[in-house]
């Protein structure tokens, strides 16, 4: 019984001591929001679409990222530029259902899709957290400098011919007996 | 029957298939793509090579193309042999070389065969350095889309346009590099069938122009069991929807019906369920002259039983176009005696009159399947591409198939496709067509006459003499007819089994009388032959089952006051009889309650207006040309994404509104108890109960899904509405959820799949997981029940001929013809339709232009007693002297027979109100 008494009050005397050295340690806590939170580029966060190296919008609405999105949060519809270009007639993100697990930037053919280095998208109502495209559309490249779909793809769009994409021929004259 | 060693494992299989399909039959997957199961095999990509050994002791083996290889009993092949692996990624890797990198915008992208084998053969990194070949593409017409860059060269769409469906203007030129598959130049692709290209294309070369505007994934579309409502056929159809939409027709296979292919009109006619104007709430009138307010569904349906209880008498219109459900509800609500099928009476006398002679000919009816096991054809007054144009393309077949039999006498496989072609060549089963002009299958005819109605028929009755003396002899019949009918009737007697084709199209009972009366001239002649008898609407066939008065009665009996209140279904009186009597009719009834998803012209009459569910947001059934009664399915609720409509299906808006007149509880309604009552109510269609599983169907307890599994979008689709997403809708109605939560595998044989769908295969060669062999019929049966069979007994012959056709001096017996695009009510509201059709113009024999001193282009008046229309002329150099012909869908009081009147006019201006009228019908979304 006294035997206890002693090992309790030096065990609360060395509690107390140790809680009062923690005043002297480095402080673990962030002072957020005055300091800044450091995020790696690479970081998930808000989605935003790209646009390509001249300026236009990289989407091409192939729907592929709204398929693998684990939650079904991406939603959009194919339209057609005048040039001939596919672009999203609109393009809804709900992230009040995204995990930001970076699925869709993963399945992006043309880089249009990527993540970005923030968090702060505290809303007081959910509605707030529905991102139509105007919300969504950056206008740089973002991680992807230099990616341009319609320069690689075989499709013709108005000021790029067929056989001027990459790695192509001019087209066949079919006419021709040339071998 | 035959067994097989495929990879060590022993099967039994038709030892007359190939190997490749006898493998794809029992669920193996071989890669392939350019062998079709309608069209044979040719070896032409090399790509279901396998490994054949000669006996149990070979160890090499040597590779084998397996579709040009016979399953002969005892064959050993291995399809998982290594080397035969690396033959085929390398045959991939080929074709592969220059694919143009565009899948993101690829409109098959999803449903692609050529990604589905390239990925089942494992092919991933590009390793080819050199350049890629390109193309331009051409303007192919309002459907097609065409990106040639994406070709592999299989041939299939020049062996399908060409050989099966005999189109003319698409074909494969150039060679080796240069190779190119298109038209001489840019066009429309004039064939009937070209948007089944779409799906034998293995890749995006052919793609649907219509869905292409506003793109969806096939992953992503809402599909449902569906028939199409375009023609009397019975075409099964997979629509898909998405956000509200009918993004595209897919074709449904079906054993006994369409199997792979569809036409034009049921493919892309389905635009007029996405038009902007359809009517999406109930909207009501004080005065006819007032512009409409839109009500809520208890207002309309309160508002909708006082103008019936305050009325004396209502008489109901049904429709043709609408499900036998809706008919019925509207029959109940109205009673037996005052309801209209709002057919015109000498259409709805053609119907009755196929109706009897399907019962009563002797002969049955045959299924689109089995007419291309016919070898000998008489059509009398159809222009099947015309009016029926899936029952064209089998007659194609039927008559074509005289190459398979030339070939099975010398041993020759009916699957070895090129080598049938080379030895048939123009070798053809015996086709005689009597028609007023040209017909789209003249060009594989035996023989082809363009005559009256009336000649038509007396050829037909002469046929018929020829065959069985009994039968009446025709009066006054010149001798060339004679030699003709008797050179028809033998050919018909030496065929193993004989099919008359007859209908409805030139309005005409006694050309079908005249069909019946060969047939049943066959039938004691005790031949094993059919009768196919062509009606004019999807659900004409039943509706007359159904029973009810012609259109004419119903307006009498309004114009003549026995009647105040009208009731008209889904039913656009304008488009059946002439303006001034529908005018004079509605204007007079003081209650008109409409029920259409159209805005019609008789909607705009309509002190109330109810809006129905097209196709694609009701369930019902139809009963088919071929009497068989099909169940097509809701596919989605258009609730859900539009919250403001207040659409539902017709049977279920006249349900309420009879218990709000009668003062009852509405309770709740389901389609299994309406079609329940249906059943019980007409003995004819007491069978069509078993069209249908019922709501409580369920697969291992599962309700079946209307989405694939990888629907995407679920949570942000509508939250721009809500972000909370509401409950998904429920389906009280059918087995079906609207979700992808549910059964969709096809490994539990189910008669109703929304969609086809298999690991591996996402493209429409899926559906060879679904069949019990391929090109069988679907594992679990084929959907639908036959209604009419015919009953035995002596009937006589019909003795009434009529007299020969004689042209007058100074009147043309009208004749409407049907037209494929433009010439059905409903699909001609469809842009891309009314792109394709023809300028609408009159017909008239080269010298009765002479007589009247007019050509081409020129505008003549059609004078009849029920009113006058103008339209250019077009010269037709075999339509008879003293016939007219008019396009259907143009002047609905203009009948055929009618003697009109043709005066030249002189101004342009009544043609300009034609065309601006039309321009008006194309407003809204494609």
């Amino acid at each position: 019984m006294f035997w206890n008494v002693i090992k309790g009050t030096v065990s609360q005397l060395r509690t107390l001591g140790m809680i009062f050295m923690h005043s002297f340690r480095k402080r673990e806590t962030q002072n957020y929001p005055e300091d800044p939170v450091y995020l790696p580029p690479r970081y998930r966060g808000r989605i935003v679409l790209t646009r390509d190296p001249d300026g236009e919008e990289r989407c091409v609405a192939c729907n592929l990222c709204a398929v693998v999105c684990p939650v079904a949060c991406i939603s959009l519809q194919k339209g057609e530029q005048e040039d001939g270009r596919w672009y999203p007639e609109f393009f809804r993100i709900n992230f009040s259902r995204c995990i930001y697990c970076g699925m869709c930037e993963e399945a992006c053919p043309t880089s249009a899709i990527q993540l970005t280095p923030d968090f702060e998208m505290g809303e007081y109502r959910r509605q707030e957290l529905v991102y139509e495209k105007q919300d969504l559309l950056i206008d740089g490249p973002g991680k992807d400098h230099d990616y341009h779909f319609y320069k690689v793809a075989g499709m013709a769009i108005a000021g790029k011919d067929k056989g001027r994409a990459q790695n192509e021929e001019p087209p066949i004259d079919v006419k021709t007996l040339l071998p | 029957m035959a067994t097989i060693h495929v990879d060590g494992q022993s099967y039994d299989v038709d030892g007359a298939d190939n190997l490749l399909s006898a493998c794809l039959s029992l669920g193996l997957d071989v890669p392939y793509f350019c062998w079709h199961p309608a069209m044979g095999s040719v070896g032409a990509c090399r790509q279901c090579a396998v490994k054949q050994y000669k006996d149990a002791d070979d160890t090499r083996g040597m590779l084998v193309m397996s579709c040009m290889t016979p399953a002969a009993d005892d064959s050993r092949i291995s399809i998982s042999d290594a080397e035969a692996r690396e033959f085929r990624a390398s045959v991939i890797e080929w074709l592969m070389i220059n694919h143009p990198h565009d899948c993101p915008v690829c409109e098959e992208g999803g449903h692609c065969h050529l990604q589905d084998m390239t990925v089942m053969t494992g092919h991933d990194r590009r390793r080819y350095r050199f350049r890629k070949r390109t193309h331009r593409n051409q303007e192919l017409g309002p459907f097609i889309a065409h990106e040639m860059n994406r070709c592999i060269t299989c041939y299939r769409c020049v062996r399908f346009y060409r050989d099966y469906a005999g189109g003319t203007d698409l074909g494969a030129f150039g060679a080796n590099s240069n190779i190119y598959f298109g038209r001489h130049q840019d066009g429309v692709l004039e064939s009937a069938f070209s948007g089944n290209l779409t799906e034998v294309c293995p890749t995006g070369v052919f793609t649907d122009k219509t869905h292409s505007e506003r793109y969806t994934r096939k992953w992503d579309l809402q599909f449902a069991p569906s028939i199409c409502h375009q023609c009397a056929s019975g075409c099964n159809i997979s629509p898909g929807e998405r956000y509200g939409d009918i993004r595209r027709i897919e074709n449904r296979y079906h054993g006994e019906v369409n199997r792979f292919f569809l036409c034009d009109r049921g493919r892309f006619g389905y635009g007029y369920v996405n038009r902007s104007d359809r009517p999406l709430r109930p909207e009501w009138r004080s005065d006819r002259n007032d512009t409409a307010v839109t009500l809520e569904v208890d207002a309309a349906l309160g508002r909708g039983a006082d103008l019936l209880r305050t009325s004396r008498r209502v008489i109901g219109i049904g429709s043709p176009r609408a499900s036998l459900e809706s008919n019925h509800q509207l029959r109940e609500l109205v009673g037996e005696d005052n309801f209209s099928t709002g057919i015109a009476a000498q259409e709805l006398a053609c119907l009755t009159a196929m109706n009897a002679l399907n019962r009563n000919c002797g002969l049955p009816t045959p299924t689109l399947r089995d007419v291309e096991d016919h070898d000998a054809v008489l059509v009398l007054g159809e222009d099947l591409i015309a009016s029926a144009a899936r029952a064209g393309l089998a007659v194609r077949q039927a008559v074509t198939a005289r190459r398979t039999e030339l070939a099975a006498e010398r041993d020759i496989p009916s699957w070895n496709d090129e080598a049938v072609r080379t030895l048939g060549q123009d070798s053809y089963h015996p086709l005689y067509i009597a028609y007023p002009i040209a017909t789209g299958l003249d060009d594989i005819s035996a023989g082809s006459w363009t005559l009256a109605p009336a000649d038509i028929a007396r050829l037909g009755f002469a046929v018929a003499h020829a065959i069985d003396a009994e039968a009446p002899v025709v009066e006054d019949l010149d001798e060339s007819t004679r030699r003709e009918a008797e050179t028809i009737a033998k050919r018909l007697l030496a065929a193993r089994r004989p099919l008359v084709i007859g209908g409805g199209s030139l309005g005409s009972p006694v050309v079908i009388e005249a069909a019946g009366s060969v047939a049943r001239a066959l039938s004691r002649r005790t031949r094993q032959g059919s009768l196919l008898l062509v009606r004019g609407e999807a659900n004409s066939t039943g509706l007359t089952m159904l029973g009810g008065e012609s259109l004419e009665w119903a307006l009498d009996e309004l114009d003549g006051a026995h009647a105040d209140a009208v009731v008209v279904l889904e039913n656009d009186l304008y488009q059946r009889a002439p303006r001034e009597q529908v005018d004079a009719v509605l204007e007079r009834a003081d209650a008109v309650i409409v029920l259409d998803h159209q805005r019609t012209a008789t909607w705009q009459h309509a002190d109330l207006g109810l809006p129905a569910a097209a196709f694609s947001e009701a369930d019902g059934t139809l009963v088919s040309l071929e009497g068989r009664a099909q169940r097509f399915f809701q596919v989605f609720d258009p609730r859900y994404i539009r919250p403001e409509t207040r659409i539902h299906e017709s049977w279920r808006w006249l349900h309420a509104l009879r218990a709000d007149m009668l003062r009852q509880d509405t309770g709740e309604i389901t389609f299994d108890a309406v079609t329940r009552a249906c059943a019980e109510h007409y003995p004819e269609l007491h069978d069509m109960l078993g069209s249908s599983p019922s709501a409580d169907y369920r697969v291992r307890g599962l309700k079946l899904a209307r989405e694939p599994h990888r629907y995407s979008g679920r949570t942000a689709m509508r939250a721009h509405l809500d972000v909370s997403e509401p409950r998904a809708s429920q389906d009280v109605d059918s087995p079906f959820t609207f979700s992808m939560e549910g059964y969709n595998g096809f490994d539990r044989p189910r008669e109703e799949v929304a969609f086809a769908w298999a690991p591996g295969w996402n493209s429409p060669q899926a559906w060879n997981k679904f069949t019990d062999e391929v090109g069988g019929h679907l594992s679990a049966g084929d959907p639908g029940v036959r209604l009419l069979h015919p009953c035995p007994g002596q009937y006589d012959y019909f003795v009434a001929l009529p007299e020969r056709f004689t042209p007058r001096d100074s009147a043309w017996q009208v004749v409407v013809l049907p037209r494929l695009f433009g010439g059905e009510e409903t699909s001609s509201r469809a842009t891309p339709i009314i792109e394709r059709a023809a300028p609408v113009t009159l017909r008239l024999s080269v010298d009765d232009a002479q007589r009247l001193g007019c050509s081409d282009g020129d505008l003549l008046s059609v004078v009849t007693d029920s009113g006058r229309t103008n339209l250019p002329v077009q010269l037709d150099a075999v339509l008879p002297v003293g016939l007219v012909g008019i396009p259907a869908g143009v002047e609905p009081g203009l009948i055929s027979g009618d003697w009109a009147e043709l005066k030249a006019e002189a101004t342009n201006h009544h043609q300009g109100q034609i065309m601006g009228q039309r321009d008006d019908e194309t407003g809204g979304r494609p």
